[in-house]
């Protein structure tokens, strides 16, 4: 549509937006957390719910306590191998659309347990992550970040098209197996269509 | 205490926390003289450890006469002797009545190989029945009398014992973005598969 003549129309109070646009709009604006925290990033992720930081302002003040209702997994906190599959099967009980943040060293890289027997080294090894905050523990203000970007990535998502959002496309996975406990680590190590390891350049 | 062998291991650090090692038969019985006695009366078991000692070979200077070019002297030698490795329990144990302790009382395996046995003390503190299981988990001890010998803090199928010294960790090094020391040494056996793909 033209900008000069929706902007005329608004200047008579009517407001015109494409489904897209309006379905990005509602969906960014109320981006409801599964509360749930597995250690100290939990304690920072509270913090920024309440009065002080308030998540409200973007909507997202909603903690719930049940995967059926939330659209925003936040795995605050350090991911132990036990707790893996746990935190795999709550993302696949989750209904579309459904998003990730990574929130803290270890839930994106396994931060200073990486050289530990018992700690995974990211939860991006087994379920497709679309924020990575680091730190230790991340502050409230990078949470908020955190957010904020991720609103701006469902703003960007289109709902037609091949290149449409993945919750549109029936043919993308939106569940990913579990991982078992095995002999000696959990198996499989990682899902390879979630996570390869990135080549680095030396 | 008929038969109990005990042993004060010294410890000779400013800490000076000596410790006292006793053998297994008599181990519950002597934790119980140590909790009942009404002198000692070690009622609460704060802590209990596991420290895993490898195979070794010990080296100590001995002073030792010899005849060198016909002439008597004394020569310092280097003597070399292994010891077989062996797995210990630590207990710590304080007394909330008479306000005194810690005694420090250590039960040490015959060896490492499996199954390595001692006996619990959970009968006698409550305290340490999940300790005696994390030391079950983590080093693969077997508690004698223990009510309840399963894994705490690792999966029950999991095989390994991660905190003894020759444990072999699985190799998930193939992302290394700053690797230095032995997680270089680590990531570099990946470093072929990642040139192919480069």
């Amino acid at each position: 549509m033209d900008e000069g003549l929706r902007s005329e129309l608004q200047k008579q109070g009517v407001f015109t937006v494409t489904l897209q646009e309006l379905h990005n709009w509602s969906r960014s604006n109320s981006v409801w957390p599964l509360g749930f925290g597995l250690a100290c990033c939990a304690i920072e992720m509270m913090a920024a719910s309440m009065a002080r930081y308030d998540l409200a302002r973007f909507g997202a003040e909603v903690f719930r306590p049940s995967p059926r209702q939330a659209d925003l997994m936040i795995v605050a906190g350090t991911v132990t191998k036990k707790m893996a599959p746990q935190v795999v099967r709550l993302y696949n009980q989750m209904p579309e659309p459904k998003y990730v943040i990574a929130m803290g060293a270890c839930a994106i890289s396994g931060g200073p347990f990486k050289q530990g027997y018992n700690v995974l080294k990211g939860i991006d090894r087994y379920i497709p992550v679309d924020v990575h905050i680091p730190g230790c523990p991340p502050r409230p203000e990078a949470l908020i970040h955190a957010f904020m970007t991720l609103q701006r990535k469902i703003d960007a998502q289109k709902v037609f098209g091949p290149d449409r959002a993945h919750h549109f496309d029936a043919s993308k996975p939106s569940e990913f197996p579990i991982p078992l406990y095995g002999e000696h680590d959990l198996v499989p190590t990682k899902n390879p269509n979630v996570w390869e390891p990135a080549v680095v350049v030396r | 205490m008929p038969g109990a062998k005990l042993t004060l291991v010294k410890n000779d650090s400013p800490s000076a926390q000596h410790s006292l090692l006793v053998d297994i038969e008599s181990a519950y019985a002597v934790a119980r003289f140590l909790r009942d006695d009404p002198q000692l009366r070690l009622d609460y078991c704060s802590n209990v450890t596991g420290v895993d000692f490898l195979d070794a070979e010990l080296s100590e200077k001995v002073k030792v006469k010899k005849v060198v070019d016909g002439v008597e002297k004394e020569v310092e030698e280097v003597r070399k002797t292994k010891r077989a490795g062996y797995l210990e329990v630590v207990y710590h144990l304080y007394s909330m009545s008479l306000k005194h302790g810690p005694v420090i009382l250590r039960q040490r395996t015959p060896g490492r190989a499996d199954p390595v046995k001692v006996m619990s003390l959970t009968p006698l503190w409550r305290s340490a029945e999940f300790q005696e299981r994390e030391v079950f988990d983590l080093y693969g001890v077997l508690f004698d009398g223990h009510p309840d010998l399963r894994r705490i803090l690792m999966w029950d199928g999991f095989k390994d014992y991660p905190m003894r010294k020759d444990y072999q960790e699985p190799d998930d090094y193939e992302y290394e973005p700053t690797p230095h020391d032995d997680v270089c040494d680590k990531a570099k056996a990946h470093y072929p598969a990642q040139e192919a793909k480069a």
